[in-house]
């Protein structure tokens, strides 16, 4: 059973649909590719899936159980984590504190003092930041905060995790430790749904890619099949395939 | 810190013994002003939500006894004050903490206006009746019972914020989304800690009322006990648990003691201060202590702590 399944989802903004009925399933362990043009409706997908916008119609399925009506709270107790597009922070606290938020409220059960901080320790140096666990975030670069999202994440134990565009902005190097990053966090076992523009992380780590072109969906499939769908290579890729670039 | 309020709150417990009778008084309204300043900073300093609805538990608590002084104990009046402030604050949280930015601080400020009004027309046109008078009760034992508030007061503050309540404050503070995307039922802590804080101010209602000695809807329910606690947070410093101590004591002690002779020369020379300090001391009063303590260097080193910044609040 996929650990995570979509059937007919639907999203309306005023008349415009952003996002119109999509089928979508992410099998467990596995890293599922989301692309398409800007406004195809990916954030928006993310946006249902996590609850900060309730759906239009369809239903959503976390391990078998409907998400729909649930607060995005909710969702993250059950074990869906997510990072944002646009990085959300919360900037005059301490990088250790972010965390902490993760690891306190993140999970179903009462966390106590003490294991929630070994959690956000242990997510800190997952990520590589525990060198400036103290320092506000706000003072942090860029490249830096975007981990303290994807540590604050993983101290709440998900089970699913959302990366929203993780790598837009980063220069290629980083862009390499980023793609290092999320191939050990499959590792752990935890799914993970990517957002991403930037084709080579796409193509270099995803076991599936889903292509969205506006909110419908256009192709799903392996990154062969979906870097040489003719369709895909319309609205999206380009004749030249971007699958090095 | 810690020795600044321990030699505070002697201070305050011997003044009895060589403070008169309006002194004393000042001492019961400074110490009144920090309950209201670090129990407004308690939840609007820390979520971003700025509520004026203090005046409202306020007045809650003058109108408690005032309806309550001849059948109850006092302290048993202090306790009911603020139970009904907990509720009076968790059904209004229910209603307009999913309100955001703006309209929670008009909506907060439509209660305190709604409430007096309200109870004016009842009691004017019900009971055609107009103010109460209160029973004078012994002024040391109400500055030690306001010494007392305000101690648990700043107690509460200062383990809520290191608790996970105060974790999940900050983090609604921060980013409010990210917060609720992150597990933390903003709804449910927002609305918890609007109440909580709401307790300290009903109270510090009860407390005042009896120096009042005569008090109405208009005085009970005025909308300055709603600004004061902003003012005295912004004059100390929201960002640490003794800015708004600091502040509502320099303000409570400038209001009482210059307000008097100088009139409407104080206030203007108050809004003059207090455009300096959101100019040049966004963190407030508090924030002067690091930077004379990189201006001076070692020099006032062992001179630092609460004195220091009281010290220089004073100036």
């Amino acid at each position: 059973m996929p650990i995570l399944e979509g059937q007919g989802v639907t999203k309306y903004f005023g008349g415009l649909a952003a996002v119109s009925n999509v089928d979508f399933h992410v099998d467990r362990g596995e890293i599922l590719g989301l692309i398409g043009p800007n406004g195809a409706g990916k954030t928006t997908l993310f946006n249902l899936i996590s609850a900060a916008l309730p759906a239009s119609s369809g239903e959503i399925r976390f391990k078998g159980q409907k998400l729909n009506g649930l607060k995005p709270h909710q969702i993250c107790r059950m074990g869906i984590a997510r990072t944002f597009q646009e990085i959300k922070v919360f900037p005059n606290m301490p990088v250790l504190q972010n965390v902490l938020v993760g690891a306190f409220f993140g999970s179903p059960k009462r966390v106590s003092g003490a294991d929630a901080a070994g959690e956000a320790s242990q997510a800190l140096e997952f990520v590589g930041l525990s060198a400036v666990s103290t320092a506000p975030v706000k003072d942090l670069t860029l490249v830096s905060q975007k981990r303290v999202e994807v540590a604050r994440a993983l101290a709440a134990k998900p089970e699913l995790l959302l990366l929203d565009e993780l790598m837009a902005g980063l220069n290629p190097a980083e862009v390499s430790e980023a793609m290092e990053l999320v191939t050990r966090i499959r590792d752990k076992g935890i799914t993970i749904i990517m957002v991403e523009h930037v084709m080579k992380a796409i193509m270099g780590i995803s076991a599936r890619v889903m292509v969205l072109h506006h909110g419908e969906k256009l192709a799903d499939g392996t990154c062969n099949e979906i870097a040489c769908n003719r369709k895909v290579i319309e609205v999206y890729l380009g004749e030249e395939t971007h699958a090095g670039s | 810190m810690v020795g600044f309020l321990i030699l505070l709150i002697a201070f305050v417990l011997t003044f009895p013994l060589y403070g008169g009778a309006y002194p004393t008084r000042v001492l019961i309204v400074m110490l009144m002003y920090t309950v209201l300043a670090v129990s407004w900073a308690m939840f609007s300093g820390t979520t971003g939500y700025m509520s004026l609805a203090p005046a409202a538990f306020f007045g809650t608590g003058i109108y408690s006894t005032a309806l309550l002084q001849h059948y109850l104990p006092f302290p048993v009046i202090i306790v009911i004050a603020g139970l009904i402030s907990f509720v009076l604050a968790f059904l209004l949280g229910l209603v307009t903490l999913r309100l955001k930015g703006i309209y929670f601080t008009i909506f907060s400020f439509g209660l305190v206006v709604f409430i007096g009004n309200t109870i004016n027309y009842v009691e004017a046109e019900i009971f055609g009746r107009h103010g109460w008078i209160f029973e004078a009760l012994d002024r040391t034992m109400l500055l030690y019972t306001m010494l007392g508030l305000a101690v648990v007061t700043v107690l509460a503050a200062y383990f809520i914020s290191r608790s996970r309540l105060g974790l999940a404050m900050r983090s609604i503070g921060g980013n409010e989304e990210a917060a609720e995307h992150m597990g933390v039922n903003t709804t449910r802590i927002k609305v918890l800690t609007f109440a909580i804080s709401a307790i300290f101010m009903g109270a510090a209602g009860v407390v005042v009322a009896p120096s009042l000695s005569y008090s109405n809807s208009g005085i009970a329910f005025s909308v300055t006990y709603s600004f004061i606690p902003i003012v005295a947070a912004v004059l100390g410093g929201m960002g640490q648990l003794h800015g708004p101590i600091i502040g509502a004591l320099v303000f409570g002690f400038l209001e009482k003691t210059l307000k008097a002779t100088l009139l409407t020369y104080f206030m203007l020379g108050f809004g003059i201060i207090m455009v300096v300090v959101i100019l040049f001391l966004p963190n407030g009063l508090i924030g002067l202590v690091p930077i004379l303590r990189d201006k001076l260097g070692g020099v006032i080193q062992k001179l630092r702590k609460g004195g220091q910044a009281e010290q220089h609040a004073d100036t």
